[in-house]
């Protein structure tokens, strides 16, 4: 079962050095302990475009699809039995990176 | 002679008061089974088929059935078998009926996982799952009471949506979402690891309380004033719960709670169906070796020298009011003084109700009724909160005040047998 937990901010680039090192750290154990998938840091909002192409006319525009105060700034994907241990892995790397976290499951495939 | 007897003795099996009472019978056996079996069938299918929907489901179809069975084919002999039997078999339908994706897999789970009835003690452990995955604080509190008194206590989504006074399609949405969310985002079905025990058991205990509160001062016009069946299921879990932590403070203090308020149950509903104050019980029939039991995780409790939390506090107020063999003994300001320690922890509004109650008896209904009205704005809504201003303005000769808040209490109360006494008192005011 995979999980995506996407790291909630307000303002753009605001990762601290210290946060960083954290957040390695955090990262070395989840892939020691088999539950690592995918991870990346997002650049800003502002840095967004909106693609739509539902009629073959591609159009682009520029800014992300909703303005909102917070949004995602990075996420982890991991692969977890259950949402106990989906849970303690986010409430470790929210401490880490020092943001909020949102756990979502993918749908699952089975 | 007794040709004729025997020809009579048939006859009477096939009148309609013999049939009634056969009826009767049955729909006794339905509810003593819903009571016992509910939460145990519930369970053991939810750990079968891991899905908590098609288990609840199953589990309400298999008593539809026998409420409408047994009546004509006599109640089974092993009615938990019968039941468990019953919701199985409609469990596998569903899942066949639905054709999911995973059938096979499921298919072959039920082929090999056809355990009988379970030992008493696996039986105990399935509940305690299934009350912390109904606990699981991923879930909305609401929720988590919702989810709990449907698939632990039983209870219809009407009578929840009525104890919370929500409308039944908002009670319905939320129990589908919740059920939805656990299968989803796979919401184990298990006891929690024990680092997250602690954190875990305190949400467990809001609920546990919230269902022994439902039970003992039942909603519904349909249902009994105490449902007993509630209170001792909260009793029993928190027992449950206890032997697992036997450490926990607050385990301990919302057991020792439970125990001396239901010591209390057989004074608490006047032969005429009436709610009796606690100032006006007959303290002789308290159960004493529940208030012994009570009394002893208090002193417990007070001997472990920790900053109580608010279960204990309570706890321990029950246990003044216990201590006392006529009313007049009551202390008084003991009581006042454990509620202050416990505004302090909790700071509701209907905490700050039960405290003007004691400061009625230590300062007289005027100081008490100053203190409930500063609560208007937050309580209107609430019964109590009328039932306590009426008897107040009562106390202080206001007639027409008291009776409007009479008037009021009546309107929100949900309890057969408090509907009854605040009636009584409101029609004998002059």
């Amino acid at each position: 079962m995979q999980y995506l937990v996407s790291v909630i901010d307000d303002k753009s680039n605001s990762g601290t050095e210290e946060e960083m090192v954290a957040i390695d750290a955090f990262n070395a154990g989840v892939q020691a302990a088999g539950h690592w998938v995918f991870a990346g840091g997002l650049a800003s909002p502002s840095t967004a475009t909106v693609i739509d192409n539902r009629d073959g006319q591609a159009l682009f525009t520029d800014g992300p699809f909703v303005e909102t105060k917070e949004y995602m700034a990075g996420f982890w994907v991991f692969e977890a039995p259950d949402l106990d241990v989906a849970l303690r892995l986010a409430a470790d790397g929210s401490r880490a990176c020092n943001r909020r976290v949102e756990v979502r499951p993918f749908l699952d495939p089975a | 002679m007794s040709d004729s007897r025997t020809t009579m003795g048939r006859d009477d099996d096939d009148s309609p008061a013999a049939m009634s009472l056969v009826q009767d019978d049955s729909r006794t056996a339905v509810s003593r089974a819903h009571r016992e079996e509910w939460a145990r069938i519930v369970a053991s299918l939810t750990r079968r088929y891991g899905d908590l929907d098609i288990a609840e489901e199953a589990a309400a179809e298999a008593f539809a059935i026998a409420v409408e069975k047994w009546p004509e084919d006599g109640v089974p002999p092993n009615p938990g078998a019968w039941l468990t039997t019953t919701a199985n078999r409609k469990a596998i339908d569903r899942i066949r009926r639905e054709g999911k994706r995973d059938d096979k897999h499921k298919e072959a789970r039920m082929l090999h996982d056809d355990t009988p009835l379970e030992p008493l003690g696996a039986i105990e452990d399935e509940r305690l799952r299934l009350i912390f995955t109904c606990c699981h604080p991923a879930l909305a509190p609401e929720t988590r009471v919702a989810l709990t008194l449907r698939m632990v206590g039983g209870l219809t989504v009407p009578e929840i949506a009525r104890a919370f006074l929500v409308r039944e399609t908002a009670m319905e949405q939320r129990i589908t979402r919740a059920k939805a969310k656990i299968k989803a985002a796979r919401i184990p079905y298990r006891v929690p690891a024990a680092e997250d025990l602690p954190v875990r058991v305190a949400g467990v205990l809001a609920v546990l309380f919230l269902i022994f509160n439902e039970g003992y001062l039942a909603t519904g016009p349909a249902t009994d004033p105490v449902r007993r069946d509630l209170t001792a299921e909260a009793i029993r879990l928190a027992r449950l719960i206890r032997a697992l932590l036997p450490g926990d403070g607050e385990v301990a203090g919302l057991l020792a709670l439970m125990l001396l308020t239901e010591a209390r149950h057989a004074a608490r509903v006047s032969a005429t169906g009436e709610l009796v104050t606690l100032d006006r019980q007959d303290r002789g029939s308290w159960d004493r070796t529940l208030i012994a039991e009570g009394h002893a995780l208090v002193r417990e409790r007070l001997a472990a020298g920790e900053a109580p939390g608010r279960y204990q506090i309570l706890a321990a107020i029950n246990a003044v009011h216990t201590d006392a063999r006529d009313v007049r003994d009551t202390d008084w300001s003991q009581v006042v003084a454990l509620y202050d320690q416990l505004v302090r922890v909790d700071p509701s509004p209907i905490v700050a109700l039960n405290r003007a109650v004691a400061v009625a008896e230590m300062d007289g209904p005027e100081v008490a009724l100053a203190a409930v009205d500063r609560l208007a704005d937050r309580l209107s809504a609430y019964h109590a909160f009328h039932a306590t201003r009426a008897d107040l303005l009562r106390r202080l000769g206001r007639s027409a005040d008291s009776r409007a808040a009479y008037d009021q209490a009546i309107e929100l109360a949900g309890n057969t047998a408090e509907i009854a006494y605040l009636t009584r008192r409101r029609d004998e005011l002059g």
